[in-house]
């Protein structure tokens, strides 16, 4: 009986939510009595994951160019019955919701995803999970033997546990693709909102697309994401990738500054996962007051460069 | 081409979520339930697909008899047919496996689906069926083309977009992107009409076991109220000192 995490990884570079489910996974391990091992495929430097308590890390090595959902489910099973792993841990990356189910399957296991604590129990095995677009939690017992964790993006956390660990590699057959990779457009010199630790989003109370420098310029002080709502990019006055809400992207940030947005049901849907969120907005009556932590009543276009100016000397200081 | 759209029954985007029974049941009372947002996108492109190339589009629920206005809406949107297996949904792989027994039976090239429904978010049952019925699988799709029995799609990936190419039969999960919002349908007077006269058809389940069970549900917890500042160097204090955010 052991842990597997799986550590995602893009490029040969770990996601930062690896490190998030290693820590998870760790204390998962702890809690079960059990030892945990790290899954990497065609991932990055290992002893970046020693720094977070893995000291078995299973490397996978091959030509496949990019993440193949089939494919990888495929080596995760092979390592689970090769090393009697029962429960496994996976990421809230695209492709950790992308594989975890193709998982579940073939090891026969519950699985339950969107998942933001330890376990409160492991035997029972309970969790506690996200649901109804962040309006409410459902604690979900996994009965089956075998089990599939997802965690949640920034829920655990990454918690540093410098351990001194070593290095297996591991030769899984790899099945048909079924899949095939054509190319990849990624945006580069950008944060993502996915990857992103502070998310600075603008409402249609930005008048039009041309007031967005200083949106950007705020971004970047604090190298943050750029989000919109959705009537902004309906408008198209930012692109789609950008529209949060229930039904644009999540967002699970540290900090998530919502500028001239009014705070509508769809758009909260989407940014209640975010610990500390700021609001400014020239109306106080602004739904949005009601579900922030901070807020400023002004005009965004007085506020936001003050805001840049000061956070500059913050930051020099 | 015959396709297969899952239809998932969820409430309204504003429907205030409460739970009884000591919170272990969601609570109906006044709960305005749609198609699952999501869904809406693949059943939307499945039209596409039957306006433009020819295909037969039947829709599916996993669900009891409450879920049948919602099918009859697809129906009204343009679905052909529609399939319910009566059985109430208890989690993910119960749901995958039900319908696995359905695409067996119905012989359908693409099932399209959304990437998760509203209610528990779980993200699993499209993979799942996938990988029941053994066939190809893409999920976050934001673009979909067939031509004979090639398909090619756009996925969302962190940061961006990746191109793929793959063979029907396939499973592909939906979300916004896939079709504009616009081009999203509405039932009108003559869909509503006609769907009442369309084939729904029940058919009793298999009795998929199921792998995981809610014990029970909680709200998050009450917000304190807002700090408001009037000045920005009050509000990078807070962020700094006490949020712990800057
Ligand atoms: C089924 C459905 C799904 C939806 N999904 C989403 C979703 O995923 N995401 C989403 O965002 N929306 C979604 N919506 C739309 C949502 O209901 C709101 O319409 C939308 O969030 C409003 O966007 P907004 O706040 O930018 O615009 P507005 O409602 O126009 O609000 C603009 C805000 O800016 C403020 N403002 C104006 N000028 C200034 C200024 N100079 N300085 C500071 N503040 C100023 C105003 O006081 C106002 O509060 C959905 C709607 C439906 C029906």
């Amino acid at each position: 009986m052991s842990v597997l995490v799986f550590a995602d990884s893009s490029e040969g570079k770990f996601k930062k939510t690896a490190f998030e489910v290693v820590s998870y996974g760790k204390k998962v391990a702890e809690q079960q009595g059990s030892d945990m091992l790290v899954l990497t495929i065609n991932g990055g430097d290992a002893s970046e994951l020693y720094a977070y308590g893995a000291e078995k890390v299973i490397e996978v090595k091959n030509d496949l160019p990019s993440f193949n959902a089939k494919a990888y489910a495929a080596v995760i099973k092979q390592v689970v019955e090769a090393k009697a792993a029962n429960t496994v841990i996976i990421d809230s990356s695209i492709d950790g919701f992308t594989v975890a189910p193709l998982v579940a399957v073939a090891i026969e296991a519950g699985y339950a995803s969107n998942v933001v604590d330890l376990p409160s129990s492991t035997s029972p095995f309970i969790v506690k999970r996200k649901a109804f677009s962040n309006k409410g939690f459902n604690n979900t017992e996994i009965s089956t033997g075998n089990k599939v964790v997802g965690v949640a993006k920034n829920s655990y956390g990454a918690h540093e546990n410098v351990v001194s660990g070593s290095v297996e590699s591991f030769d899984a057959t790899l099945p048909d693709l079924g899949v095939k990779s054509e190319s990849i457009s990624k945006a580069t010199g950008v944060v993502s909102i996915a990857d992103a630790d502070i998310v600075v989003s603008a409402g249609r109370g930005m008048k039009g697309p041309e007031n967005w420098g200083m949106i950007e310029e705020l971004a970047s002080v604090l190298g943050a994401a750029t989000a919109c709502s959705k009537p902004v990019s309906d408008l198209g006055w930012r692109p789609h990738g950008e529209h949060v809400g229930q039904t644009g992207k999540p967002v699970a940030s540290n900090l998530y500054i919502a500028i001239g947005i009014s705070g509508a049901i769809q758009h909260l849907a989407g940014v209640n996962a975010s610990k500390v969120k700021v609001v400014i907005n020239s109306d106080p009556d602004a739904p949005f007051f009601k579900a922030a932590d901070y807020g400023i009543v002004g005009d965004a276009f007085e506020v936001v460069p003050q805001l840049i100016e000061k956070l500059k000397a913050f930051k020099q200081a | 081409m015959k396709i297969l759209v899952c239809i998932s029954h969820v409430p309204d985007t504003t429907s205030k979520i409460n739970f009884t029974d000591n919170n272990t049941k969601f609570d109906t009372n006044g709960v305005q339930y749609v198609i699952n947002p999501y869904d809406e996108f693949s059943l939307t492109r499945a039209m596409w697909f039957k306006e433009k190339q020819g295909a037969s589009v039947t829709v599916v629920n996993v669900g009891d008899a409450s879920t049948e206005p919602t099918l009859r809406k697809a129906l009204a949107i343009g679905a052909d047919n529609a399939v319910r297996v009566n059985v109430a949904p208890t989690d993910g792989l119960m749901v995958a496996k039900e319908l696995a027994e359905v695409v067996k039976n119905g012989g359908y090239d693409l099932v399209l689906a959304g990437k998760e429904s509203a209610d528990y978010n779980g993200q699993m049952v499209p993979g799942m069926l996938a990988s029941l019925v053994d066939f190809n699988f893409v999920n976050a799709c934001v673009g979909l083309e067939v031509d004979g029995t090639a398909v090619t799609l756009d996925r969302e990936i962190d940061g961006g977009e990746e191109k793929v190419s793959s063979v029907l039969p396939m499973v592909v999960a939906g979300q916004k992107g896939m079709v504009e919002e616009k081009d999203l349908r509405i039932p009108n007077m003559r869909g509503i009409m006609m769907a009442r006269k369309k084939p729904l058809s029940v058919v009793e389940p298999i009795g998929a076991a199921t792998s995981t069970a809610t014990k029970d549900f909680e709200k998050p917890a009450e917000k304190g109220a807002i700090k408001l500042v009037d000045n920005v160097d009050a509000l990078i204090d807070l962020l700094h000192n006490e949020a712990k955010a800057i």
